[in-house]
């Protein structure tokens, strides 16, 4: 673990079009451990989570301001690789998207065309760590051959997990990967999460507040497109130091 | 405060502290009427406190019923979680405070002699000093008030000075009129009850200030109370 933080946000600013979606906010994103972004919608979280890895870059209408650093680096430099910054980001999504391809191939494909498997059996080592970190191993060692596509949700999500980890990252982002699935599946992937932290920092973004409350150790409460609290998930939902904040978790907002 | 979105949530959290408020009613209600029982050596008004007590048992479990639930259904956060919490240990204190009141009616009758000695007559002020105390920390709870927690924190002191001071006047009169021992004695543990249920109370208003900052009352010299 190091003290300095493994990625570094600083009066970022974004709008869409003429509208300013996110405010000067400034974060750190620390090493080993997960930040919970929490907010009512609209308010900024997932479009701030995106600018950590230029998924706005796709939004024609999107403009990011401010200073944004992986490792001390400028992520939006003109030298930036955006490819390969995802790579190093990575991203899961809200709805388990899985290519419509086998189960091995969603997982090797990242790992192929970043060219890092030199071998047929380089690759399918990967294949097989990656889906073993992400858990979904046992269950589908016998069958990597079928659709991803098959599996069920929970699995899905579980096999875009594994794709996202599959390029090696450094960090993992999380939109809401919850919230299509059953509790146990939700289980499942939060109980991954927390095995996940020691190799990865995390942010996940997420509706449900006791998700928040029981994967993260740092908590940032967005409102309106700026960052009102970010501190220590106990902190956070014991004493928040906001009324702002204290009025959302205690569901009395507006 | 504002109210919550779900309006079911506020009537739970009323009715918890509906619950509280009757057991602080009781429990003063219980100190006051112990000491008249004692004072005017009036046996069925003791045996009455007696009674009354098995309510307050009653509604401690009941507050730790309606405690459970709302953790369970509502997930309750932040301010809610401390102000639950604290319902649940408060009514625990309070609890233990009527058992005190109740203590000092079930020595009324065993105190053999219909006479008095002198010194009864300064129990009464200390036990409404005491029930004071649990009035005030109730009503903190009550309208979420820090300072008034606080108030009745500092208000503690006094009423251990005055134990001292009737601890001193009983030995001294137990001393001078050994035939009297044995209604002194009762009136020393009557007297030292008093000053527990004050430290009682002192914990209650300890636990209002928690539920009400989230800071801990020692810690308030360090600007605990300009939150919130």
């Amino acid at each position: 673990m190091t003290d300095s933080p493994k990625m570094t946000a600083r009066h970022v600013n974004v709008h869409y079009g003429p509208k300013q979606a996110i405010a000067d906010v400034s974060i750190d994103i620390e090493q080993d451990r997960v930040v919970a972004f929490i907010g009512p919608s609209g308010c900024g979280k997932s479009t701030f989570l995106r600018t950590l890895n230029r998924m706005n870059d796709t939004v024609p209408s999107a403009r990011v301001e401010g200073d944004i650093r992986l490792d001390g680096q400028d992520i939006y430099a003109p030298e930036m690789d955006v490819v390969q910054l995802r790579a190093r980001v990575g991203m899961v999504f809200q709805k388990p998207n899985p290519f419509p391809k086998s189960i091995y191939e969603n997982v090797a494909y990242g790992p192929r065309i970043h060219g890092l498997a030199a071998s047929k059996a380089d690759l399918d080592a990967v294949v097989e760590r990656s889906l073993t970190r992400a858990g979904l191993w046992n269950e589908v060692k016998d069958r990597l051959s079928d659709s991803g596509t098959a599996l069920s949700g929970g699995q899905q999500q579980r096999l875009c997990i594994a794709r996202a980890i599959a390029v090696d990252p450094e960090v993992i982002l999380m939109d809401e990967p919850c919230s299509a699935l059953d509790p146990i599946a939700t289980a499942k992937i939060e109980e991954l999460i927390h095995e996940l932290r020691g190799r990865y920092a995390i942010a996940i973004v997420t509706h449900n507040m006791q998700q928040a409350a029981r994967v993260s150790q740092r908590t940032a409460f967005f409102h309106l497109g700026t960052l009102v609290e970010y501190g220590a998930t106990s902190d956070i939902f014991t004493n928040p130091r906001q009324e702002r904040t204290k009025d959302y978790i205690t569901g009395r907002y507006g | 405060m504002n109210e919550h979105t779900v309006k079911a949530f506020d009537s739970d959290i009323g009715q918890l502290r509906g619950l509280i408020s009757e057991m602080g009613g009781l429990a003063e209600d219980a100190i006051a009427k112990a000491m008249q029982a004692l004072t005017r050596s009036d046996l069925a008004l003791a045996a009455a406190v007696r009674e009354n007590d098995r309510r307050i048992d009653e509604l401690e479990a009941e507050v730790e019923r309606q405690a459970v639930r709302i953790i369970a259904l509502r997930a309750p956060l932040a301010v809610d979680l401390r102000e639950v919490v604290a319902a649940m240990k408060i009514a625990s204190v309070v609890e233990r405070i009527a058992d005190y009141a109740k203590n000092i009616a079930k020595r009324v009758p065993l105190i053999e002699s219909e006479h008095r000695i002198e010194p009864v007559s300064i129990l009464p002020a200390m036990g409404r000093m005491a029930a004071e105390m649990v009035r005030s920390a109730l009503d903190a709870f009550a309208a979420r008030d820090a300072a008034e927690a606080a108030r009745v924190w500092d208000s503690d002191a006094p009423l251990d000075d005055f134990y001292d001071s009737i601890f001193r006047t009983l030995v001294t009169f137990m001393v001078e009129n050994p035939t009297t021992i044995s209604q002194v004695a009762h009136l020393l543990f009557i007297a030292k009850n008093l000053e527990r249920i004050g430290d009682h109370a002192t914990n209650v208003a300890e636990m209002v200030y928690f539920a009400a900052t989230g800071e801990h009352l020692a810690d308030r010299e360090r600007g605990g109370l300009e939150r919130e």
